[in-house]
């Protein structure tokens, strides 16, 4: 298929950003503060919508910016995979900002124009990262990403929150330094850094070389938080929920594991990490973080933190299937991505709706608030269930092709993590769950002030809830038919 | 001869002429002594812009001063280097020439104003100068015109220390000046020439001996003084913290740099590439030093607790980035050098600025006293934010580029840990950029000490102080997206001062 070439993708960033020039200037008008919000985020969701059809063809699209640099000019370009990640993002982010504004203005939050205002770039740049066509694009518009969340991670401005702000920072420009070093090594070596399907690093440097460069870039990508170093990830829950929404489930997060499958599919390729052994390094990193960080949540009982690690665990999920090196493995660390956006978001909007509601964070203190707020819980319920693998939720389809990769790689150890996670994740969710619905707290009547969240934040979380439920019935529309191009693209045969 | 082929000697004569005129016109009347001097700065900028386009597509400028020509007369020439310099100072003096008028009124007083234009008028012309002239010893008698007017200047301001500071400035910019004075000196006996052009010829013959070794670290070491390079900043941060707040901006974007522009001269085209890199190898050492400075400035910078001073480490870690390309000395790591030159002007310049609109309205430089100063000040506050931003050498602003062109040089060169270092040196600009920031936008919604909003008015300052400051930071955005275009001057610039190599 050809590459066409129309303005759209670079129109879907300056939706957002001109939304960000405009927040701030009609700040004190609060309901056309948030109005600018929900029409951007809608304008945005349809030019994702629009460009849709063209790459379910099998097309792509280019735009190239402006010259920037040695090693890559600004220049974007979707293609399928950039289009799975661009397609939840944008959906979330129309979602998410209703639920946001419901939920600033129920808590009555100060800053609320600054808020709204980072939340515009921060959802641009995480847009620009899916439509990146090199290695400098996408660096760009990942250090900008750090930098706008910083404001939205420590939007409580208390001395924790400014201590786990400077942890969050440290962590992510930290990386970023890596990254850089990675994208020059890279540029150093082959003399570009644009995404090639299946790689175009091969034959560039010695082996050791590039397994170094690997590090670099698995470390540059610590948003994707594996562990040791997923600590900013937990130290962030001090943000008010809907950032915490937001970073694990819209952009931040799944930046970095985009990334990461960005640099094995399109930077390495599958056969030449096969070579290098990076898939060997790739599985250990993975399993250690599924299994560790499956039993910190077990541990946790702050429902956000509990979220939080499962999110690091999960997150490894993908890396885990990158690490098989195969079309299974592929199609299941791809799939998990939009999949388990919505599924965690899902979740972390309950949280934060017990947060407005009933003022309660504690899993130990939300004994029975399922009977007040029925709607909301039963929806953390789905989610739940669906992170669990269980169906008739989404979240069993991309652990499915997983499981098919592990067998196919005859990687016994991995089905064994696999099934060794499940089993944990039931048992880190089903105890919130029967605490939730079943527990009866000692004081009937602390529960008498807890109600359902109001509707601009009960209506998203019913709907991410069901848009687990549809993609669990309707997979290949669309996420799988991309996912499908995207991987016969980088195993380099015709698009089907 | 036309008009147009006497412009260069224009950029000197009629400042100097200026500076008579504001003496005479505050004479008259003191208000008529603003009005001169922007006036001039412009023109001067304009010619400046002009130059460069000439350059840009005619090739180098050479002006025979009352028509001698060398090695008899003194001789101007504008080539790209020149050229970027020059355009690169007096767009930052003429942004600090609108900025002044307010913060002059406010700190100098109000009888010295006249003579504080005429000396201002005379640093400029002291530093434009420097960066036109090809001859040695007058670039030395523009050192020392600048120089001096920037003692007084710094001693200028009502806080008493600002004496001390001058002083200190004083005693080691006079230092250097005689270290300068001496290398000259070593040149001339050697080859009896005071052209630069023809300095680079006669001493390639020269190469071997002791007195051209001799003047070579005497010049390099003057310089350094001048440049403030570690461990020779000594004067700088009592400088910068003391001077009234439109000297700090000027001193430390347009004057260090042009100390930084001669240095270089004297390193690439008095003395070749082959010369620093194999005759007498300095690069090594350059190269060491600046990471060294890159990291210990920034690190004295997150230990000041006054704004002004941490910009003024800040400054010293800066400096250390533009030799650390003098150092790596391959055409990438030069361009990124130079880049910065112009970078860290806009920036530092946007900085200070910030710094001294908060001595404007708040009194004080003090950090401590600034928590929650973004609520009155929001678009000083985005200015430092942007502009600190590309100090950090975060994407897409200019410092992120020079910063990229300095480690691809370097990893290039096969420097990995000078690299590392440079990457490291940009983490602890995080650590000090953010302490202002964390003060001033997130310093306690909970706090009571923070400054209160409504008894300090609705204004945040004069449009005339706002506007440039806003200018130079979005500037920093800007030309990081237009990055193409500055790199099309400063990629002839790297080639004429690696030409000989």
């Amino acid at each position: 298929m050809e590459d066409s070439i129309t303005i759209l993708p670079a129109v879907t960033i300056a939706i957002p950003l001109i939304a960000s020039v405009l927040i701030p200037l009609v700040g004190k008008y609060e309901n056309l503060r948030d109005g600018i919000t929900i029409i951007a985020a809608l304008a945005m969701f349809g030019s994702v919508l629009a460009m849709l059809p063209s790459i379910l063809d099998g097309g792509r699209i280019t735009v190239q910016i402006i010259p920037l640099l040695p090693g890559g000019d600004l220049v974007l370009h979707v293609d399928a995979f950039g289009m799975v990640f661009a397609l939840t993002a944008a959906t979330l982010w129309l979602l998410n900002s209703f639920y946001a504004i419901g939920y600033m203005r129920s808590l009555q939050e100060h800053a609320q124009t600054r808020f709204f205002f980072c939340f515009a770039v921060a959802i641009a740049a995480a847009i620009g990262i899916a439509f990146s066509a090199n290695l400098i694009t996408l660096f760009i518009f990942y250090e900008i990403l750090t930098i706008i969340t910083y404001p939205l991670v420590v939007h409580v401005e208390t001395e924790k929150a400014m201590r786990e702000g400077r942890k969050y920072l440290a962590y992510l420009l930290i990386g970023g330094i890596f990254l850089l070093a990675a994208v020059i090594l890279t540029y150093l070596l082959t003399g570009t850094t644009a995404f090639v399907p299946g790689g175009f690093l091969e034959g560039s440097g010695s082996p050791l070389i590039l397994q170094i460069l690997f590090l670099l870039f698995m470390v540059g990508f610590v948003k994707a938080a594996w562990m040791p170093i997923h600590a900013w990830l937990p130290a962030a829950m001090v943000a008010p929920t809907p950032v915490s929404a937001f970073l694990h489930a819209v952009a931040v997060v799944t930046a970095g594991v985009f990334g990461i499958v960005r640099i094995a599919g399109w930077v390495y390729g599958l056969d030449l990490m096969a070579v290098l052994g990076l898939g060997t390094l790739l599985a250990v990193i993975a399993s250690f973080t599924i299994i560790t960080a499956s039993l910190f949540a077990l541990i946790e009982d702050n429902l956000k933190l509990r979220l939080a690690y499962s999110t690091v665990s999960q997150l490894s999920y993908i890396l885990l299937g990158v690490s098989m090196l195969s079309i299974a493995g592929m199609m299941g660390a791809m799939a998990h991505i939009p999949i388990h956006a919505f599924l965690k978001i899902t979740l972390f909007f309950v949280a934060g709706a017990a947060i407005v509601s009933a003022g309660k964070e504690y899993i130990s203190d939300m004994k029975g608030i399922g009977t007040k707020m029925p709607i909301a819980c039963l929806m953390f319920s789905v989610a739940a269930i669906g992170i669990c693998g269980l169906p008739p939720m989404a979240g069993i389809i991309s652990k499915m092709y997983l499981a098919i990769g592990a067998v196919e790689g005859g990687m016994a150890v991995l089905l064994i993590v696999l099934t060794a996670s499940a089993a944990l994740n039931v048992a880190y969710f089903f105890p919130v769950i029967y605490t939730m619905f079943l527990d009866r707290p000692g004081d009937l009547s602390s529960l008498d002030s807890v109600t359902e969240p109001p509707l601009t934040m009960l209506v998203p979380i019913i709907l991410t809830a069901m848009m687990s439920i549809v993609i669990f019935f309707f997979p290949s529309m669309p996420f799988f038919d991309l996912i499908e191009i995207a991987i016969a693209e980088i195993m380099g045969q015709e698009v089907l | 001869m036309t008009l147009i082929d006497q412009l260069p000697i224009f950029l000197i004569i009629f400042p100097v002429l200026a500076a008579l005129l504001i003496l005479a016109a505050g004479w008259y009347d003191r208000r008529f002594c603003y009005p001169v001097f922007l006036l001039t700065v412009l023109f001067q900028f304009l010619l400046s812009v002009f130059f460069l386009f000439m350059v840009m597509h005619g090739g180098e400028i050479r002006y025979y001063v009352g028509g001698w020509r060398p090695p008899l007369g003194i001789e101007l020439v504008i080539d790209a280097f020149s050229g970027f310099v020059l355009a690169t100072i007096m767009l930052l003096a003429l942004a600090t020439a609108i900025y002044a008028k307010k913060s002059i009124d406010l700190e100098i007083p109000h009888e010295k104003t006249v003579s504080f234009y005429v000396l201002f008028q005379l640093l400029i012309i002291g530093l434009v100068g420097m960066t036109v002239t090809g001859d040695v010893f007058n670039l030395y008698v523009f050192l020392e015109i600048s120089s001096i007017a920037a003692y007084v200047l710094i001693a200028s301001s009502r806080r008493s220390f600002s004496y001390v500071a001058a002083f200190n400035y004083l005693v080691l910019g006079s230092l250097a000046a005689g270290f300068i004075l001496l290398g000259i000196g070593n040149l001339y006996v050697v080859t009896g020439t005071l052209n630069m052009g023809e300095l680079a010829v006669f001493l390639l013959e020269s190469y071997h001996l002791a007195t051209v070794h001799s003047a070579f670290l005497l010049l390099i070491i003057g310089f350094s003084i001048k440049a403030a390079f570690f461990p020779l900043h000594l004067w700088l941060p009592d400088a910068y913290t003391e001077a009234p707040s439109a000297v700090t901006v000027l001193i430390s974007t347009v004057m260090a740099k042009v100390s930084v522009y001669a240095l270089i001269r004297f390193l690439f085209s008095v003395f070749t590439p082959s010369y620093i890199i194999e005759t007498f190898p300095v690069t090594e050492c350059i190269l060491i030093i600046s990471a060294i400075a890159i990291i210990a400035g920034a690190v004295l910078a997150i230990a000041q607790g006054d704004l002004k001073r941490l910009l003024a480490y800040s400054s010293v870690s800066q400096i250390g980035y533009i030799m650390f390309g003098i150092g790596v000395a391959n055409q990438i790591a030069l361009e990124g050098g130079l880049l910065h030159i112009l970078g860290h002007a806009l920036m530092k310049g946007c900085l200070f600025m910030v710094a001294g609109l908060i001595i404007y309205r708040m009194g004080t430089s003090k950090l401590s006293d600034m928590k929650g100063i973004s609520q009155t000040m929001p678009i000083s506050c985005a200015a430092f934010a942007l502009a600190g931003a590309s100090m950090i050498g975060i994407p897409p602003t200019i410092g992120f580029i020079s910063k990229y062109y300095l480690v691809l040089g370097a990893f290039e060169a096969g420097l990995w840990i000078y690299a590392a270092v440079l990457l490291a040196g940009s983490l602890l600009a995080v650590c000090y950029i953010w302490r202002f920031i964390e003060i001033a936008y997130f310093a306690g919604a909970h706090d009571d000490h923070r400054v209160d909003n409504r008894s300090t008015g609705s204004r945040e300052g004069p449009v005339s102080m706002l506007a440039p400051m806003l200018f130079l930071a979005l500037l920093c955005l800007i030309l990081g997206f237009y990055v193409e275009m500055v790199m099309e001057v400063i990629g002839p610039a790297a080639d004429l001062l690696l030409g000989g190599a």
